[in-house]
């Protein structure tokens, strides 16, 4: 192995592209979503109408049966990336209890150390999660959508009041994780940098390298 | 500058939050027109007339997937009659007081590609086979709630009009002003009713007297109520809420 090697990049141009694709269609798909909601509640709340996508509820299945596409495209392509790339064995691989409650504890204290292109425990507990999220928001959302014609998936979620429950439920899930992740970005800004052009992987110190 | 004591007609602090609306809505678009043209790598866009057009095309688009999704042989879930939900909700687009009652000497008008268009009085329509089911009715809006119908399948009425049964559409409309469309395939699929009785006793006004579509397949805007007329056709014939932005297919 040559000794000049360059040092991989934080994230690679596939990853960054992936992800900001993926923000724009869960962003219509969120925001769509909760104008559809807002027609019939199933809870004591509306969501603000301002920030509904599609003025009307048949403007709001337009854009959400639309962004739906975008959203699939983006997921399947970053799943099959993840998978071939290492990715996901490398950065996204469930972290042991020991390491989990080591790097949560810190993350309390805020002295959780972040550098580019290392995942610690936190990460890769709040990163995986959101992905098996979104996987298990999609099934919900082909349950509710065909409840007939995918009457078994239906089935597998409780039938269709059900599903339609929990496809709310993973909203609010993915809704929280958007809220920590944007304030731990905001608190390291310049992982937001490396999200966005390409940006060397941090060294390791000696005696640092994550469990 | 001489100061002025006049009372403004508006005050910032009252379109403030109109503004602000106005300010994220138009953002949203902008943000959203990038995506747009994301998904509509296939389409000529010197014709691409903005976002409205796109978002058509993809439930056009949407409608030939939900096709090929579809199965006759697919049945709705059907329940117990402890299932039932009680007390049942009443819809339409207008409210409860303003139903029509049956116009005297009603007769369903059958038009389009069929051999016998004779009109069909309620007690011709009642000495066809019958069927019931009890099945989960699922509105565009969410909610959804279990009921019970009966009367003649469609696909046995259609049949016995001679119905040309490789035509694309059929046609409903009602006289209480609605109207909706569904394709032939999902016409003839056997849950698909033309029904007389809810619950056990015949149709009141309110749930669609003296017959109604009832097609557990489709969200609930396609069980059209009030029926008047019935036309089998090759041309698209929209619908109440298909022309105002509803996707057209509708399955479930």
């Amino acid at each position: 192995m040559s000794r000049q090697k360059p040092r991989r990049v934080a994230h690679p141009r596939a990853v960054r592209v992936m992800h900001w694709i993926g923000v724009y269609a869960m962003g219509c798909m969120i925001f769509s979503g909760w104008e559809i909601y807002n027609a019939s509640p199933s809870l004591p709340f509306l969501f603000p109408h301002w920030a509904g996508l599609g003025g009307w509820l048949g403007g709001a299945l337009a854009w959400h049966l639309s962004a739906m596409w975008l959203l699939l495209a983006d997921g399947v392509a970053y799943l099959i990336y993840g998978f071939a790339s290492g990715h996901f064995r490398r950065d996204l691989q469930p972290p042991s209890p020991a390491a989990l409650a080591h790097d949560l504890g810190s993350a309390l204290h805020f002295r959780l150390k972040h550098r580019s292109g290392h995942y610690n425990a936190v990460q890769r507990l709040l990163y995986g999660g959101v992905v098996l999220a979104v996987i298990l928001q999609t099934m919900t959302g082909l349950a509710i959508w065909k409840p007939v014609q995918f009457g078994w998936l239906a089935g597998v979620f409780g039938g269709y009041p059900v599903a339609r429950g929990l496809h709310l439920a993973i909203m609010l899930g993915i809704v929280a994780f958007v809220v920590l992740h944007v304030t731990l970005v905001a608190i390291h800004p310049s992982t937001l940098k490396s999200m966005v052009v390409s940006v060397p992987t941090e060294s390791v110190a000696k005696g640092e390298e994550s469990p | 500058m001489t100061e002025t004591r006049i009372t403004p007609a508006l005050r910032m602090a009252e379109i403030q939050p109109e503004l602000e609306r106005l300010r994220r809505r138009g953002f949203l678009r902008r943000a959203l027109s990038l995506g747009g043209l994301t998904l509509l790598t296939g389409c000529d866009l010197s014709t691409h007339s903005g976002i409205d057009a796109a978002l058509e095309a993809i439930l056009r688009f949407d409608d030939r997937i939900q096709k090929a999704l579809f199965s006759p042989h697919r049945m709705a879930e059907t329940y117990p009659a402890s299932a039932i939900t009680k007390p049942f909700r009443f819809n339409a687009y207008y409210a409860e007081w303003q139903v029509r009652p049956v116009p005297d000497n009603w007769a369903l008008s059958v038009s389009g590609l069929v051999r016998d268009k004779r009109a069909w009085p309620l007690p011709a329509l009642m000495a066809l086979p019958q069927q019931g089911q009890i099945t989960r009715h699922i509105c565009i809006e969410g909610w959804s709630q279990i009921g019970q119908w009966s009367g003649v399948p469609l696909g046995v009425f259609l049949r016995r009009v001679g119905a040309d049964l490789s035509a694309r559409y059929v046609s409903f409309k009602c006289f209480d002003g609605y109207s909706t469309s569904i394709d032939m395939a999902s016409a003839l699929q056997s849950q698909t009713l033309l029904a007389l009785d809810f619950e056990t006793a015949p149709l009141t006004p309110q749930w669609g007297a003296p017959l109604r579509l009832r097609i557990p397949t489709k969200l609930g805007f396609k069980s059209a109520k009030n029926l008047e007329a019935i036309e089998v056709t090759n041309t698209y014939p929209g619908g109440y809420w298909e022309n105002q932005g509803y996707d057209w297919f509708a399955g479930v």
